[in-house]
């Protein structure tokens, strides 16, 4: 079969319970988890333990000792995945987990792709050929837009300073395969001093970035919510009251929060991201559509829509609510979405009533009151126990992103000893497409073509 | 009694490079072929610049050479200069290009075809194909004959619906001179083929005797030419002619400027996209302004001739507004043209519509080769015509297919390209094409490709013993550096003079000769090295082999690893005909591009645009066991 890698990922949704599960799969498994991992008891290795045996002990590098843990060990083909595996129970913290999975890429594991070891148990006919069809929407699903997300969850300047990056290292490559490919045209070529200072930028920065990813500093953590509601049904004030501070801006006039405001929140150990929205009612003024157009943006980023309105209104125009329920329905038919009632303090029991009869689902609040307020947040749990939200997904993009940046450090050293020593062009570019191709794996693909077509647009080529 | 009663295995439609070489390995592989063309004093012409190979292309040619070919072995006898192309890089980047004596060219190929086996040769114009249900079963002429055969090679350049454009004028032709062919293009479209336009032109050619040379650079060839041909039946060139080089100026491009309102590139009269990397003088000026002269290259067209090639120059300008331009090129003031730069607009078919083999998806038997599939180039063209003339003599022969793989050479590059990904521009090739292009050197096309090419009878048992005794003797000298040790007294003051650090114990020559500025003149300085060679009398082929193998090992070791990975994906076959549509977990896009592509192989899957490496996943799914 092609897969001769190992591979590595939390097996557990992170956060929710005492213990995470790491899983390693792959020919190296054991020996990987051997190189971090030491026995209380004895020297052993664990590639002389018999399958399916566990053992307490320690991950450590170095003298660090990183967590206490128990590790599984099973032999191919009694796993799984059908590969030898090795599963690391170690503590629930979305820092330890991270740290563990981002020791073992060092060591030589690769980050799994989404539904890998779902994959290769199939691969190696652990699975039914009937659950064929699940493997793949699952692997599908799992992958759909999964650059897109990931570039949505770096936090400001993260994600425009890789996609310039990226835009450097095609620079470079294109130079150099303009010298190999075109070397008889009257072009200028950049000289060597010119490459070697653009290749210790990619270095500098390509460190700066692998430092900030592995202090955690550039995802955003927690399931994206987006609070969605008219002008002044009580969005800022129910954030308040879920965030006990006062964060967002709090007016009577309606249409005053124009700015997304994001704030994160634990809520039963879960981490969650409540972003504030404009609503999304019809408007004329310019301002407030384009905070529509970010509400819907904001919508398609979250995991979970609250939907947010005034109950007085419920009985007042209760057409124009239905309306844009149905809207969002429509256009997000799989997201979870929570419709809850605000300001019910302001309804007597038979306009309750009435309304919980016309909006089906709908949840009774008072953020004034505090009202209601932990039953919504019972609602969100729920969604993590019943797995419609995964809570993994930033860990997952973390160290994703952090191995592929490793890998493109690895290789772009490469450059520049390359570089250094004098090597030919044809032979830097074997390392610059490597070092390309990692960095395809955070942005997308490249091919050769964009080569090519980089050459075409600035040069002026042919005879 | 009819001209022809007989039914041949192959018929080659075209004697351009693509169709010459067709015809010539299907001859060579023993089946009865016929080589139709409309005008048999034309058998591969050079109807652009008289020059073969160059980068990534000089390496195609090597390959021809190394499968047995004819490309590489006219081209060593009609060069008039040798120059091996990046010589300064690595040696994947080595490139061979001669300048040919045009006429010469056509005449070695017609010679070396007529001395072919089982050729035979028809002038007339080829109006359709002769078809039986979805089967090719000959061709029909113009003049209403009708001869029978069981596969088809269509090689027909630019000659479909060719169109010539000068200025504002334009008339029907494939080439200057010569008339389009009309009816094809017609009979495939009604047959369910797609087809479309593309664009390409040529520079104008001039008396040599009216140009200073003086004002101009000289640009000579190699001082110890190579050659292209494996073969020893070809030598290195002994005398060369040289080239010249001059610019544009700022005065040459206000010339051109004033006709453009009168040229068919920018008035619409041209629909068709012409490739971006040969771009006519006009479309120079016009997309890099800011550039005040651009590089021309005087090219003599032959040892005897006073005709000589503006490289550089192609044109649709009106014949006057280039005249006024070119006479105001330094050293061209007396020019005097023999023939005006023109453009031509003609038929191409997608290529995605082919198989690996050439032979096309709708059609059996049916093969293109070719400008037909939207290429440009003599070598691309010659190599392409190879393999569609050895797949359709192996159909006929009832024997498995011929293909290249992407890590075996630029000819499977350049097939699977067409195929997996079409082209929209006429498409040439580049090394930065290639994955793997450390492996695709033209020093060892013939360890790549000679013991294919014998496997399936095209190779002689010459050639053959010729790739192994080259194999051997430089297997055998690169085991001899792994095996002997130099001491520091005899190597330290070879390393000194090369700024290289000094060796304090005795090492292998291997690991020496390994560091980055020690060339084997270094070496040689050794007294075992030369004994060796001056005792198994190497030559320098042989010695130029162990040289790259040792100083380049880690890259090649790399590369190899790289393409075995692809490989195992290539090894993952995909049936045919297999219907994505079902496929409900893979994006619209992909499922689309699929069913139109029907790749063979999941790594052929995964180079077609807008197929995820998800999709591939999913696909992989449903292939994997």
């Amino acid at each position: 079969m092609f897969h001769q890698d190992t591979i590595v990922a939390l097996a557990t949704p992170s956060g929710s319970g005492a213990i995470a599960i790491i899983r390693l799969s792959g020919k190296d498994a054991i020996a990987i988890a051997d190189s971090c991992f030491q026995s209380v008891k004895n020297n052993k290795s664990l590639k002389d333990q018999t399958t399916h045996t566990i053992h307490l002990g320690h991950i450590v590098e170095d003298k660090r000792v990183y967590d206490e843990v128990l590790v599984s060990v099973f032999k191919n083909p009694n796993s799984y995945t059908g590969e030898d595996v090795v599963e690391v129970s170690c503590h629930g913290s979305a820092y330890i987990q991270q740290e563990i999975i981002q020791l073992f890429l060092r060591k030589g594991c690769r980050m799994a792709n989404a539904g890998e070891f779902t994959l290769r148990a199939f691969l190696n006919g652990k699975l039914d050929l009937s659950q064929a069809e699940a493997v793949a929407d699952l692997i599908a699903s799992d992958n759909e837009a999964s650059h897109q997300i990931a570039m949505q969850q770096m936090r400001g300047g993260f994600s425009s300073e890789i996609a310039k990056l990226r835009e450097e290292l095609l620079n470079f490559a294109s130079l150099i395969e303009l010298e190999l490919d075109f070397a008889e045209e009257d072009v200028e070529f950049a000289d060597r001093t010119q490459f070697k200072s653009l290749v210790d930028r990619i270095v500098f920065v390509l460190k700066r970035l692998i430092d900030s990813f592995a202090v955690g500093n550039v995802i955003k953590n927690g399931i994206p919510v987006a609070i969605v509601g008219e002008p002044n049904v009580g969005k800022s004030t129910l954030l308040n009251a879920l965030l006990n501070e006062e964060r967002a801006i709090v007016s009577d006039i309606a249409g005053t929060t124009r700015d997304t405001i994001e704030d994160e929140l634990s809520i039963g150990g879960i981490g969650f991201r409540f972003i504030d929205t404009a609503g999304i009612r019809e408007t004329e003024d310019v301002v407030e559509s384009i905070g529509i157009k970010k509400t819907f943006e904001k919508i398609e980023q979250s995991q979970v829509t609250i939907y947010l309105f005034d109950s007085t209104k419920g009985i007042t125009d209760l057409k124009s609510i239905q309306i844009e329920l149905e809207k969002i329905k429509n256009k997000y038919p799989q997201k979870p979405l929570l419709i809850i009632a605000n300001k019910i303090d302001l309804l007597d029991d038979s306009q309750l009533a009435t309304l919980q009869q016309q909006i089906e689902g709908v949840q009774l609040l008072s953020a004034k009151t505090g009202f209601g307020v932990e039953q919504l947040t019972d609602s969100l749990l729920n969604l993590i126990n019943t797995g419609a939200l995964r809570n993994n997904e930033t860990i997952v993009t973390n160290t994703r992103h952090y191995d592929a940046l490793l890998k493109a450090f690895e290789e772009v050293q490469k450059v520049k000893y390359g570089l250094d020593s004098g090597l030919s062009g044809d032979l830097l570019a074997i390392d610059i497409r490597q070092t390309l191709y990692h960095f395809g794996e955070i942005t997308g693909e490249i091919t050769n073509d964009d080569l090519l077509g980089n050459i075409f647009a600035n040069f002026c080529i042919g005879k | 009694m009819s001209l022809f009663k007989d039914t041949y295995d192959v018929i080659v439609v075209g004697a351009g490079h693509a169709g010459s070489e067709a015809a010539a390995a299907a001859a060579n592989m023993g089946v009865k072929t016929l080589l139709v063309t409309m005008n048999l004093q034309n058998i591969a012409q050079m109807s652009c610049n008289p020059a073969m190979g160059g980068i990534a292309k000089g390496q195609i040619v090597r390959e021809i050479d190394a499968l047995g070919g004819y490309s590489g072995v006219v081209s060593d006898r009609t060069a008039i200069q040798f120059k091996m192309l990046n010589k300064s890089k690595g040696p994947a980047m080595w490139s061979p290009r001669v300048q040919s004596d045009r006429m010469r060219f056509a005449e070695e190929w017609r010679n070396l075809l007529e001395q072919t086996p089982n050729l035979d040769f028809y002038q007339e114009m080829v109006s359709g194909l002769l078809m039986e249900g979805d089967k090719v079963v000959g061709v029909k002429t113009s003049l209403g004959l009708e001869i029978k055969a069981k596969s088809v090679v269509l090689t027909n350049g630019t000659f479909l619906n060719g169109l010539i454009h000068i200025g504002d004028k334009n008339f029907g032709g494939g080439r200057a001179g010569e008339r389009a062919a009309t009816g094809i293009t017609e009979q495939l479209v009604d047959l369910g083929f797609d087809s479309g336009r593309m664009k390409t032109g040529t520079p104008p050619r001039v008396d040599g005797r009216s140009l200073d040379y003086s004002k101009m650079i000289e640009q000579p060839g190699d001082d110890n030419p190579d050659k292209f041909s494996y073969l020893d039946i070809t030598k290195p060139l002994t005398q060369q002619r040289s080239c010249h080089m001059t610019y544009t100026s700022p005065e040459v491009h206000d010339l051109l400027r004033e006709g453009f309102d009168r040229s068919p590139m920018f008035n619409g009269r041209i629909k068709s996209l012409g490739p971006r990397y040969c771009p006519s003088i006009e479309d120079k000026i016009n997309r890099f302004a800011d550039k005040d002269r651009h590089q021309l290259f005087v090219e003599p067209e032959g040892w005897n001739t006073v005709e000589v090639y503006v490289n550089g120059f192609s044109t649709s300008l009106p014949e006057d507004v280039q005249f006024k331009a070119l006479s105001s090129v330094a050293g061209f003031e007396k020019v005097k043209f023999f023939r005006p730069g023109y453009a031509i607009e003609y038929d191409y078919f997608p290529p995605t519509q082919l198989k690996h083999t050439l032979e096309t998806k709708l059609v059996s038997g049916l093969y293109f080769a070719g400008q037909i599939n939207g290429t440009t180039g003599y070598e691309e063209a010659a190599s392409q015509g190879l393999m569609a003339g050895i797949n359709a003599a192996l159909k006929v022969q009832e024997k498995d297919a011929f293909t290249l793989s992407r890590s075996e050479a630029y000819i499977g590059v350049l097939v699977d390209d067409l195929i997996t990904k079409g082209t929209e521009e006429p498409y040439r090739m580049f090394t930065s094409r290639a994955e793997y292009r450390t492996l695709l050197r033209q020093d060892n096309a013939d360890f790549r490709l000679t013991p294919k090419s014998f496997e399936i009878g095209l190779a002689t048992q010459e050639r053959m013993k010729q790739m192994e005794n080259k194999k051997e003797q430089s297997e055998a000298f690169v085991s001899f550096f792994r095996e002997t040790s130099v001491k520091p007294e005899e190597a330290n003051p070879v390393l000194e003079a090369k700024d290289s650090s000094l060796m304090k114990q005795s090492d292998k020559m291997f690991k020496i000769f390994s560091r980055p500025n020690i060339t084997i003149e270094d070496m040689r300085q050794f007294e075992a090295v030369e004994a060796y060679i001056q005792e198994h009398n190497l030559n320098n082929e042989v010695i130029e082999q162990a040289e790259i193998q040792i100083k380049y090992s880690g890259y090649i070791e790399k590369e190899k690893n790289n393409a075995d990975k692809l490989n195992r994906l290539e090894g993952i076959k995909i049936p045919a005909n297999f219907d994505y549509s079902k496929l409900k977990s893979m994006s619209m896009e992909a499922r689309e591009k699929l069913n139109k592509i029907q790749p063979v192989t999941i790594s052929q899957a995964s180079r077609i645009s807008g197929v995820s490496p998800s999709d591939i996943s999913v696909l992989l799914v449903y292939m994997g066991r």
